[in-house]
């Protein structure tokens, strides 16, 4: 029925098949629409989320979605910047995943904030001290490169094609990638970075709160070097996951031991980074600003366990096993080891988010917790469910895995 | 961020005596009804409620008697936590009276300066502010009401400064004189336990106090600045308030 728009010589799976597949997200994308209208129209109340909690699961995800995002940006730096041609295998995907954390994350925001339609006031009247104002500007900037980005992935579709201009429109575009991807790649780098500094600079907070190195504080380096540790690790799930689910091979094994190769060399180095910071954090820090290390992990669930399987089973780990030529060769190790590699910084921005507000400040303030509503939930897997609908789209109708067609020859 | 002072500029705060506060919460009702807090919602409480000013009850383990803090804004210094985060200038600490102003109609309500302060003075409107039957009758309007989706705290009732302000003008005293004023909950404690004016007069009392032994202010050590200050004889408060103790260490019944 469709298969004038699918690319010439690759499968996809019957039509009625395919929107069979769509239904469970898209009705899963309704009610998550539903409950961002019932936040939006009835207000914040609808949500867990109170003056003490005053950030939640939003916010959270959010940070750990842009962050997992972030093999969009270091992967266009590796192809276009470090000249890794091999990466052309996975581009593709990575800027589609790219678009949707990013545009599902900016979405959340605007529910998240308790007056989206004075976004434009950021803009207008910025507060240039301010870490969410570079944030909010980085994205944005960010969002939109990734929009150019994925444009000619778009029209190489094989109904575009036909249209001339559009044929040359994308050619263009290609030529002048590489400048998109160095411009996504400088804002990436300090976004990430804002993430971060957003709760480094917290000096009411001294469980977040890091010692500044030049102007910003520890936590903006450290965001920046996890993000892009992660990102490749993230593009090699993804793309493992789609493989299985299609089931065919979609790039080479060399391309998933580079991302490998890369997400690893950088974890070893962030996982040594994030050591020393948390003993200077733990020693001198935080009981600079007259607080017990001790006591950020004597409330529980968050004991030192925590901290532990953050920078030690979830960090060095992963990154020693990303890192091995061996293990890199065993396609279980390989993904697994990235997948605990995302699972890391699932929980660091877990534990910079929800941690950070649950720990009583003062001496008489009670250790906090908080579970979201259901509305909270609804609204970030409408989220999910919107990236599963927009990647599953590309995926039929784009040509996502230049390297598919070749290997599916091969297969047959 | 704190700008150059200008003649008259004066840098009021506070001094709360918790041995003679027994915590009767009047101070609170009045702020409430001076600065047109709304009554809290069927669905409302203590975490998600609007409150500038909050009365928390403290005890320790071995002391027979509870002591009463009276939070709110602590009005911190040049290192205000909450006026560097916010993204679009909706909190500013003004240098001609050292008050940190909350701008609610420039607040998009992203709640980043309630993350950020450690004292949890901030309120955020969870729901529409409503004042059912006559009650809108009792709203002052000197203070503007706030909307649903922003953060609002303590002004030290700066629309009483305003008005001071603008008598000694009036009076034709120039600008050159610091005005004098007390907010809502100082002019209502019965217990006269609070005190209130410029602390860089050195012949005022709240001066003093501040400076007597027995005064500190809460968490001190994180450098904020803050310009409330507060008193007692009794150590085991102190320790619990000033951040010797340990976050968490104390009972509170809030």
């Amino acid at each position: 029925m469709d298969e004038r728009l699918v690319t010439r010589g690759l499968v996809r799976a019957p039509f009625r098949r395919f929107l069979l597949w769509l239904v469970p997200w898209v009705a899963l994308l309704g009610l998550g629409v539903y409950a961002a209208y019932l936040c939006l129209a009835l207000g914040l109340n609808q949500t867990n989320m109170d003056n003490r909690f005053a950030f939640g699961l939003w916010i959270y995800l959010d940070l750990t979605v842009i962050a997992l995002g972030a093999g969009a940006f270091f992967t266009g730096f590796l192809l276009y910047v470090m000249k890794r041609s091999e990466l052309k295998a996975v581009i593709n995907s990575a800027v589609v995943i790219g678009f949707i954390c990013y545009s599902g994350a900016i979405g959340i925001l605007a529910i998240d904030v308790g007056q989206p339609l004075r976004a434009w006031f950021t803009f207008w009247h910025p507060n240039v001290h301010s870490m969410l104002t570079e944030v909010t500007f980085c994205l944005t900037c960010y969002l939109t490169v990734l929009a150019i980005e994925y444009l000619p992935i778009v029209l190489k579709n094989r109904r575009l094609r036909t249209v001339p201009s559009m044929l040359v429109f994308e050619h263009e575009l290609h030529r002048v990638m590489a400048v998109f991807a160095l411009v996504g790649s400088f804002l990436s780098f300090f976004h990430q970075g804002s993430l971060g500094g957003l709760y480094g600079v917290l000096q009411g907070r001294p469980f977040a709160f890091r010692e500044s190195l030049a102007a910003w504080p520890s936590t903006f380096f450290l965001f920046i070097l996890s993000a892009a540790a992660v990102g490749p690790s993230f593009v090699l799930v993804t793309t493992w996951l789609v493989s299985k689910v299609a089931g065919r091979p979609l790039a080479r094994p060399e391309v998933f031991r580079l991302l490998a190769k890369v997400s690893g060399s950088l974890l070893i180095v962030y996982v040594m980074l994030k050591s020393i910071d948390t003993l200077v954090w733990l020693n001198r820090t935080a009981p600079a600003l007259g607080a017990r290390p001790a006591r950020f992990y004597a409330f529980d669930p968050f004991g030192s366990w925590v901290l532990f399987t953050e920078i030690v089973a979830l960090g060095l780990v992963p990154a020693l096993v990303l890192l091995s030529e061996r293990a890199r060769r065993d396609p279980r190790l390989l993904v697994g080891a990235a997948f605990l590699a995302c699972c890391g910084i699932v929980l660091n921005r877990f534990v910079m988010t929800v941690q950070t507000l649950a720990l009583p400040t003062l001496a008489f303030d009670p250790f906090l917790s908080y579970a979201p509503s259901w509305q909270e939930v609804a609204s970030f897997l409408a989220v999910v469910a919107y990236g599963v609908i927009l990647y599953s789209l590309s995926y039929r109708y784009l040509n996502l895995f230049p390297q598919e067609r070749e290997l599916a020859a091969q297969e047959a | 961020m704190e700008r150059e002072k200008t003649e008259g500029a004066a840098r009021y705060g506070m001094v709360v005596d918790l041995d003679r506060c027994n915590g009767c919460g009047t101070c609170s009702v009045a702020c409430a009804v001076e600065n047109n807090v709304p009554p809290a919602g069927e669905r409302a409480n203590a975490r998600n409620g609007i409150s500038w000013l909050r009365v928390q009850r403290v005890e320790a383990a071995g002391e027979a008697r509870a002591a009463f803090v009276p939070m709110l804004c602590q009005q911190c210094g040049d290192k205000t936590p909450c006026a560097s985060v916010c993204p679009q200038n909706a909190v500013e600490l003004d240098p001609g009276s050292g008050i940190v102003a909350q701008v609610p109609v420039r607040c998009l309500g992203c709640r980043y300066c309630m993350a950020a302060c450690p004292y949890h003075a901030r309120s955020f409107n969870w729901w529409d502010p409503e004042w059912p039957g006559r009650l809108a009758e009792t709203l002052n309007p000197e203070v503007s009401t706030r909307t649903r989706g922003v953060v609002e705290k303590c002004s030290f009732c700066s629309h009483r400064l305003q008005a001071a302000r603008a008598a000694l003008a009036a009076a034709g005293k120039g600008a050159a004189l610091a005005a004098e004023y007390v907010p809502a909950c100082v002019e209502a404690c019965p217990a006269g336990a609070i005190s209130f004016g410029n602390l860089d007069d050195p012949g005022s009392d709240v001066a003093r106090l501040a400076q007597a032994p027995g005064s500190f202010r809460l968490l001190e050590r994180l450098g904020t600045g803050s310009k409330v200050y507060y008193h007692t004889e009794r150590e085991w408060v102190r320790r619990l308030a000033d951040g010797r103790a340990a976050a968490g260490d104390g009972r509170n019944h809030g």
